[in-house]
């Protein structure tokens, strides 16, 4: 796995480039996740746990069908379900495998402190590196799609990491594989952007006039994608959100801040240096002494 | 050499309270911004790693808090700011120019010292509702996100402020030749106190036999 670090192109919190001597020159990578295509058998909630040997807590039932009720260090991916009434009065059933969305610009690795603990490889997976991690949490402040967890064990972040030790060896992720219905698919961007248009023209043919892909530009696009009926009301799926990007004030923190902020540290202390230099101390002399004694004495 | 005359400025009780809380800032500052700057990250060494580093660091700052709130109990009414204050900070350049005798009598604090100590307060309430919000392991669960992201650029800000505010009051205290010896042995010279800060003295000389 070592020679996998020549592919990383992005590591968080470092300012100087990473060795990025390969490039992804098959295409970058993404997942398709088709939701009109998705019976909700969770499926590749099992992959995901038997692939990555993850095992989440047996939960109770929260009287819906999310199972469990949420993402967690074990469970990184997880099917949302939401009952969505169409104005034509029909129930819609709307399922929506969430997880890590593999952003272009990704929040979590914005904000992180650690160099190094969060990753974006050359073929846009964006992963976190759990022995760099210091736990601080600032991937959950900055992801746009609340998807890192803390581990109340280990304090470390996880996330979903697209599989990236298949898809290094050519596999696709284990969720993938496991689909029964096609609904997950995997391949460069561009093949799974041009199978999404097909699938959207065909459901445009079936009554679906707003249907479209999801690949939200205000964090670069992503490399998990999905088709959905409603394009235009991404929030009925339970809440992706409509326009995702960067909080500005995540930029702020994590931006220009930083560095005018150091600099500004350090101007200060030199300024008190050339004032030392070029003014000099304030010292109290023999006259000032003497002053304070005639004074004393006066008043007594 | 100390001299018998020489007027008391710190007990030693505000004198340890002022160093618990120099020292606490040292080290938050220093934890601080090796989580604030990639480029500084390499101060987490001192603490034993960017894990220790994470947990240490709050801990450290209700430390800092807790001995502030009786260091500022204790000062708290020297730094009202008064009319006089206003006019010595109009006089801004006769005081970086070390042109005291332009000045007007200053009581126990100069005008500069009152603004420090005010946003020292402003910054640290900053930094402690802030802290609360982005302490991850026990609290941060039970704020919706915008607020931590709030809260996260709050802390960041306040700690610049604070951190460039103490810059400025260690060099104040290396500029004004005498000011150390009244945090480390507590007592300054009758014409120290007589220069720089007139009024006080006078108040003290009222009370006091002079010998």
């Amino acid at each position: 796995m070592a020679l996998q670090s020549l592919d990383i192109v992005r590591r968080s919190a470092t300012t100087l480039p990473s060795p990025e001597v390969r490039g992804a020159h098959t295409g970058q990578v993404a997942k398709l996740i088709d939701v009109t295509k998705c019976i909700g058998c969770k499926a590749c909630q099992v992959a995901c746990m038997e692939w990555n040997d993850l095992r989440d807590e047996i939960g109770t039932c929260t009287g819906h069908y999310d199972n469990p009720p949420d993402l967690s260090e074990h469970s990184w991916t997880l099917m949302r379900f939401a009952e969505y009434e169409n104005p034509n009065g029909n129930l819609e059933w709307l399922i929506r495998k969430d997880g890590c969305m593999h952003c272009a610009d990704p929040g979590c690795l914005k904000a992180c402190p650690s160099p190094g603990a969060i990753v974006q490889y050359a073929n846009g997976i964006v992963d976190f590196h759990e022995e760099n991690c210091i736990g601080c949490g600032y991937c959950v402040t900055g992801c746009p799609f609340d998807v890192p967890r803390i581990s109340k064990k280990d304090k470390k972040a996880y996330k979903c990491t697209l599989c990236s030790d298949r898809v290094a060896v050519g596999l696709e992720p284990a969720c993938v594989k496991t689909c029964p219905t096609g609904a997950i698919v995997f391949g460069t961007k561009d093949d799974m952007k041009q199978h999404a248009a097909e699938r959207i023209e065909d459901l445009k043919s079936r009554g679906f006039d707003q249907a479209g892909l999801y690949d939200p530009a205000g964090v670069g696009g992503t490399h998990v994608m999905y088709v959905l009926h409603h394009a235009d009301q991404p929030m009925l799926y339970s809440g992706l959100p409509e326009n995702p990007k960067i909080s500005a004030m995540v930029g702020l923190w994590k931006g220009v801040s930083k560095p005018l902020a150091l600099l500004a540290i350090v101007a200060t202390a030199f300024a008190g240096f050339l004032h030392y230099v070029g003014i000099g101390p304030n010292e109290t002399d023999e006259k000032d002494e003497e002053a304070a004694r005639r004074e004393l004495e006066k008043t007594s | 050499m100390s001299d018998r005359r020489d007027i008391v400025r710190y007990t030693a009780g505000t004198r340890i309270n002022h160093w618990i809380v120099a020292i606490s800032f040292v080290l938050l500052a220093l934890s601080g911004l090796a989580l604030f700057h990639p480029a500084l990250f390499w101060l987490t060494n001192l603490f034993g790693g960017g894990v220790w580093t994470r947990v240490l660091h709050p801990f450290i700052g209700l430390v800092m808090l807790f001995a502030f709130v009786f260091l500022a109990a204790k000062m708290w009414n020297d730094n009202r700011m008064q009319e006089r204050d206003w006019r010595w900070l109009r006089q801004a350049r006769d005081v970086v120019n070390n042109r005291e005798e332009n000045l007007p009598d200053v009581g126990r604090y100069n005008a500069g010292q009152k603004l420090l100590f005010w946003t020292i307060v402003l910054c640290l309430i900053g930094l402690l509702l802030s802290g609360i919000v982005i302490w991850r392991v026990y609290f941060s669960m039970v704020f919706p996100i915008w607020l931590i992201r709030f809260a996260s650029l709050l802390h960041a800000v306040s700690a610049f402020v604070l951190i460039c505010s103490i810059i400025v009051h260690i060099y104040a205290a290396i500029w004004v030749k005498g000011s150390v010896k009244a945090m480390t042995r507590g007592t300054v010279t009758p014409g120290w106190a007589w220069k720089h800060h007139r009024a006080w003295f006078r108040e003290m000389s009222k009370g006091r036999e002079p010998k």
